[in-house]
């Protein structure tokens, strides 16, 4: 049989989800310019959110996924209301030290909170696999792929035609002018946090549903390093292209060099990409000023 | 003469030992051209980001309406009715004429943040009527039907320094700060951009306070002229006043000397 449509498909479905992770960080940098090294966190307490509402609380599906829509604008809009806000004018490195200081804190929070046990989400989509005919998905990934792209072009729609969508791209384009248009920046950054905490959340919850969770889970985020590189730290077109192609590269130097190097091949591919990128195009394939950002 | 609309008193701002303004105070009425002029670093920036709330001077008031909004926020000042068009243009790049001059009503809009994710209902509605607004008066207005969709960032500097004005205009200010309104426009350009100026403090009601270097535009069309040298106000008057002051000539020319003066010729 041939692996190669098997492995571009389950791959383009592994990297939707990575693109809804990427929207989240995306989504922060473009209004902030801020670098938030504790999206993978997010991520990872937003599937302990969604473990807490389904397996401790019992609550059904649909309404779990709003409930931890909700919890996580809340976490990020705290986020940056106590903690970044304060950091307003300080130097980037500074603030980049602050996320990355927050993910450790979140990590551990989990574990007291959650433990460091390995947990298992509930079931939550029908079993079936799905099948294409080239190729099958199982069924989490599928699903998960089809509730990361509705969710990235809900954020795509919000951005484009809403009117705080639009005021948040304003914002990132100009924060004198946006002022200066009467647009409340600060709550624009609220808001940017809040939207980019559900994105990270959701991803969260789809990867730990397709293999479990721990406080670790978080590490999963640091591919969107790659996929944020590839596709331009500030747009959302570039985020979901970029990972796309990461998830299926990923799959591809798994499926064919992995049996060669004796495994791992497929963890660093991203990686290796990203550092190939970044020495042939230090603003990532598309992080061109000519490119129209969404 | 009335209450003035927006008047500066005592402004004293410092950026750690250095001076930049030094108990600057003037008045503007409604309904005047309002012109602050003066040589590189005589601290009319500085005057106008005081006024706009990007910088809180060390001293003084600025008041609207006869209200001390010193203390308020950027974008509040925007919603009282204070528009400004920047010195670089300042449009959002990405975005097309149209958008661009929409996020002029932003201010204004009354659905809140929550309905204004959404695309329905009462922001629907709201952005109807926006739009129907923007086209028949503002897009009409400033002659730019022809572009109105395009991305701003392709077209010409004249063009986008009209979408800017077009932006201020969207927000329905009482008083529209123009900074260095005709800088680096040709001949022809800044004649359209003096033609719109005028009309729209006269069709449109708004106060205009500009700061500017083309001298001949001021002289043209000012009621009020403010003359700034090393961040102190030295002249404060009609145009003809200003510029037979001899503080402003020393300010321009150096000495004071005979023969034409800047402006007349």
């Amino acid at each position: 049989m041939d692996i190669l449509p098997q492995l571009i498909v389950s791959g383009l479905a592994t990297g939707g989800v990575y693109a809804l992770i990427a929207l989240g960080f995306v989504l922060i940098y473009k209004a902030t310019h801020i670098i938030n090294f504790a999206t993978g966190e997010f991520m990872m307490i937003g599937a302990y959110f969604c473990y807490t509402f389904m397996a401790l609380a019992g609550v059904p599906v649909l309404p779990a996924f709003l409930l931890v829509m909700v919890c996580a604008a809340i976490l990020g809009f705290l986020v940056e209301r106590v903690i970044l806000r304060h950091m307003l004018g300080q130097p980037v490195i500074s603030i980049i030290m602050v996320t990355i200081g927050l993910s450790s804190i979140l990590m551990g929070l989990a574990e007291i909170i959650w433990t460091s046990q390995f947990k298992n989400l509930p079931p939550m989509f029908p079993r079936a696999p799905l099948n294409l005919g080239v190729a099958v998905v199982r069924s989490n990934l599928a699903y998960g792929f089809l509730i990361s792209m509705a969710a990235v072009g809900a954020f795509a729609l919000i951005f484009k035609y809403a009117k705080a969508g639009v005021a948040m791209r304003a914002t990132a384009g100009d924060q004198m002018a946006a002022f200066s248009m009467g647009i409340n920046v600060k709550s624009m950054f609220s808001l940017a946090w809040a939207l980019g905490g559900i994105a990270a959340a959701l991803g969260g919850v789809i990867i730990g549903a397709i293999g479990g969770i721990s406080p670790i889970l978080g590490g999963v985020g640091l591919k969107i390093f790659p996929v944020v590189i590839l596709g331009g730290l500030d747009s959302i077109g570039g985020a979901v292209l970029g990972g796309l192609i990461i998830g299926v590269l990923e799959n591809l130097a798994g499926g064919y060099l992995d049996p060669f190097f004796g495994g791992g091949v497929k963890e660093v591919a991203p990686f290796v990409f990203m550092v190939l990128v970044l020495l042939f195009k230090p603003y990532g394939l598309f992080g061109k000023e000519e490119i129209e950002r969404l | 003469m009335s209450a003035p609309i927006l008047a500066v008193e005592n402004l004293t701002l410092a950026f750690g030992g250095l001076n930049v303004l030094t108990d600057v105070g003037f008045a503007v009425q409604p309904g005047q051209i309002f012109a602050i002029i003066g040589p590189n670093g005589a601290g009319k920036t500085s005057i106008r980001n005081c006024i706009g709330g990007f910088y809180r001077p060390r001293q003084g008031r600025v008041l609207f309406e006869g209200q001390d909004i010193s203390r308020v926020a950027p974008d509040r000042r925007a919603a009282l009715g204070l528009a400004r068009t920047f010195q670089n243009i300042a449009l959002f790049r990405g975005m097309t004429v149209l958008d661009n001059i929409k996020l002029g009503r932003h201010a204004h809009l009354r659905t809140g943040l929550l309905p204004a994710l959404a695309y329905w209902g009462p922001a629907k509605r709201e952005e109807l009527e926006l739009r129907r607004e923007v086209e028949e008066t503002i897009i009409d207005f400033l002659e730019i039907e022809h572009i109105r969709n395009q991305p701003v960032a392709s077209l010409a500097y004249g063009l986008q320094k009209r979408v800017e004005l077009a932006r201020a205009l969207a927000m329905r200010p009482k008083v529209l700060l123009m900074d260095e309104p005709v800088a680096g426009m040709n001949s022809e350009e800044t004649e359209d951009m003096a033609r719109f100026i005028l009309d729209i403090k006269e069709e449109r009601d708004i106060t205009i306070v500009m700061i500017e270097h083309d001298m001949h535009m001021i002289m043209d069309i000012s009621d009020h002229v403010v003359v700034m040298n090393f961040g102190q106000k030295i002249a404060d008057g009609t145009p003809e006043e200003v510029q037979h002051h001899p503080e402003v000539i020393k300010a321009y020319l150096g000495e004071p000397r005979p023969g034409p003066v800047p402006g007349q010729a």
